[in-house]
């Protein structure tokens, strides 16, 4: 029996997971897969990752309890603070793995896809920490509503390629990453950005991002004497915060975990990202797992008010954790996700990025008793999204 | 016998097989572009079933896809139009597409129903052979499809014998690396590459694939392999609807023969 989050050896979680990619691919995929293990088990690899995230990061990121919030749910919430990581979300834990891992490798040209921009963000940071050429795929949408993130790009040295096919989000930015990846096999090191991808990708990140419930384990025993949360909420775009929250509770059966995805303007509609209550299983990006798809498996364009979060897919582990009942699927709206990010702003002073804002929102219907502890993994700050923010919710 | 190996045992050099988005140019375009793609010569058709997201493809063949789903294209459609055509094409069909449209039409459906429709072999490229093998050759057999799988340069010597070993009616190997549709030059480590796929090959023919665009490519290829497929250079090529046969006509003999504008190297 396969204990969760590990995949086997091939890189199934239960039936989903694998690696669907065209021959083209299966040099770089195996020269990974062969050796991201040993690498990220290296002393040195090690010691540079931890003394990375702690001075350049800014880990551990704070585990804050936030009463006034918690005042108004009657639970206690604690948020984990990944918003204060430098660049402003989870994001760069992932980034910063992989570069290391790419250097290891011999890599001198980093390639990455990015939706919101933050895993974009966080790419074109550590390359310019590494003096790595960096090239970034955003769909031609969401360099339109992530301006800011193009900027900081750019400034940071990266180039920032335009996608126009298909939905011009997420997903064809992550074709067109795959396809750079195809041309450029033996240089080229493709930072994915999520749990997604072709095995050993989902492992890989989820690794990497597996530092936050590693602290908020630690921290929340060093703040209130309680070994575990009742509850751990997070939103899932792929699914990498989620990942990282979730990782060292998979196998603590008493925390419940919940993941939250987009309902964008409502499952019944024809505009949502929520994958796992429309989506049925197939293969997206190399994986076999659950994904938004028409009766002849054209995949569906989502819809999502955050960048983030506007993608038809989730990772293999997400649909394994969804079809074995581990984890709870809610989903939360455009308007429900814009509502609780004002909440938060007004009653803790904080913004929110929009995706961790549809945790927020799922908040006050999670099934749990008066007084339970709930930690909110707060993916990221709200910066970025700052022109959506002003739109909707200034008077 | 499968019509793919009936092809090769007649003709072992210059084999020229042409790929075709179905649903492209416009909806009902795929029994017209085949009737016109026999009648120019081309020995071996290769049906693209299209998909929203072809990874492996470049712009040209992505568009088409593009094009071909916004006109209405689907599989069903496809196998009806395949069957209505069927006893009049006289060269080898073999479908090619991603795994996700067939997952979710059904494998054994999807085989049964590409055997009924007179297909001899297919394409899959995101199926890796492993999984091929572990779950899906004995419907292939059962149907008398051949599958047939990638090789690229960077597959080592004992993958392409693997490969070689699971691909009926012949090997493709993928000429340059990269998506399909970018542009090659004539070099001698392409040559010594095909060189050593034929030999890894064996007996089973090898067909190049990716970049071949024009007379030259398509001979500097011929002379190491059996012969090659052209996609991205046939797709844009082809003319609207009024004047499709002409279109594909021209492109076939320009590719086939040397002809005054084509001795210009692109
Ligand atoms: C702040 C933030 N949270 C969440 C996500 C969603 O990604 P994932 O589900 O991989 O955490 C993103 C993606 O851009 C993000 O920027």
């Amino acid at each position: 029996m396969q204990t969760l989050p590990q995949p086997t050896e091939n890189g199934y979680y239960g039936k989903f997971g694998g690696a669907f990619i065209p021959e083209l691919l299966r040099a770089n995929v195996e020269e990974l897969r062969r050796n991201y293990l040993a690498i990220l088990n290296d002393q040195s690899f090690c010691r540079e990752f931890d003394e990375l995230l702690r001075d350049y990061v800014g880990r551990p990121t704070p585990l804050y309890e936030a009463r006034r919030l918690s005042a108004l749910l009657g639970f206690r919430v604690f948020l984990k603070r990944e918003d204060l990581c430098h660049t402003g979300a989870h994001k760069i834990n992932n980034a910063v793995g992989q570069i290391l891992l790419a250097k290891r490798l011999g890599k001198t040209r980093i390639i990455a896809e990015t939706g919101a921009g933050q895993h974009g963000v966080a790419t074109a940071t550590v390359c310019a920490l590494a003096g790595l050429e960096c090239v970034v795929y955003m769909g031609a949408t969401d360099i339109e509503r992530q301006a800011p993130n193009v900027g900081r790009m750019k400034l940071l040295g990266a180039k920032v390629v335009p996608v126009h096919s298909g939905s011009a989000t997420l997903k064809d930015a992550t074709n067109e990453a795959i396809r750079d990846w195809i041309a450029h096999a033996a240089d080229t090191h493709y930072i994915i950005g999520s749990v997604v991808g072709p095995h050993p990708y989902p492992d890989l990140v989820a690794r990497l991002q597996s530092v936050i419930s590693r602290e908020i384990r630690t921290q929340l025993k060093a703040q209130t004497g309680q070994a575990l949360p009742d509850a751990v909420v997070a939103c899932v775009g792929g699914g990498s915060n989620a990942a990282g929250a979730f990782y060292h509770f998979l196998d603590e059966p008493t925390v419940k975990l919940f993941a939250v995805e987009a309902a964008g303007e409502g499952i019944h509609t024809s505009r949502s990202a929520a994958t796992t209550v429309l989506g049925s299983p197939g293969v997206i990006h190399g994986s076999y797992t659950l994904l938004m798809q028409d009766e002849y498996g054209q995949i569906t364009e989502p819809h999502s008010i955050s960048a983030g979060l506007d993608y038809p897919g989730i990772g293999p582990l997400h649909a394994a954790l969804s079809a074995n009942g581990r984890a709870t699927f809610l989903a939360a709206t455009d308007e429900e996700a814009l509502q609780a990010a004002s909440l938060l702003m007004h009653t803790e002073g904080i913004i929110p990025a929009l995706e961790t804002a549809h945790a927020l929102a799922a908040l006050h219907r999670l099934p749990l008793p008066a007084q339970a502890t709930v930690v909110l993994n707060l993916s990221g700050r709200g910066d970025k999204d700052l022109s959506t923010y002003l739109t909707h919710l200034a008077q | 016998m499968n019509t793919i190996d009936k092809l090769f045992t007649k003709k072992s050099q210059q084999v020229l097989a042409v790929y075709i988005t179905a649903g492209y140019p416009a909806l009902h375009s795929l029994p017209d572009v085949i009737d016109a793609l026999q009648d120019a010569g081309v020995d071996l058709i290769e049906v693209g079933m299209p998909f929203s997201d072809p990874m492996a493809d470049g712009e040209v063949i992505q568009q088409s896809s593009g094009v071909a789903l916004k006109n209405g294209m689907n599989m069903r459609l496809m196998f009806e139009q395949l069957q209505e055509i069927k006893s009049s094409v006289r060269v080898p069909l073999v479908l090619m597409g991603y795994l996700n449209p067939v997952l979710s039409f059904g494998m054994e459906n999807f085989l049964r129903s590409a055997a009924s429709a007179g297909v001899s072999g297919i394409i899959l490229p995101d199926l890796p052979p492993e999984v091929y093998e572990a779950e899906y050759r004995p419907f292939f057999e059962q149907y008398g499809l051949h599958k047939i799988f990638l090789v690229t340069p960077s597959t080592s010597d004992e993958r392409i014998v693997y490969l070689a070993s699971l691909s009926g009616g012949f090997l493709y190997a993928v000429a340059e690396a990269g998506v399909t549709g970018a542009q090659t030059a004539h070099s001698e480590k392409r040559t010594a590459y095909l060189k050593r796929v034929r030999k890894l090959a064996g007996n089973l023919p090898v067909l190049a694939g990716f970049g071949i665009h024009n007379y030259h490519t398509f001979s500097a290829v011929c002379e190491v392999t059996h012969g090659a497929i052209t996609g991205s250079a046939f797709i844009r090529a082809l003319a609207h609807e009024s004047e499709l046969r002409g279109s594909v006509n021209d492109f076939i003999q320009r590719l086939k023969y040397q002809t005054d504008d084509s001795t210009v190297a692109k």
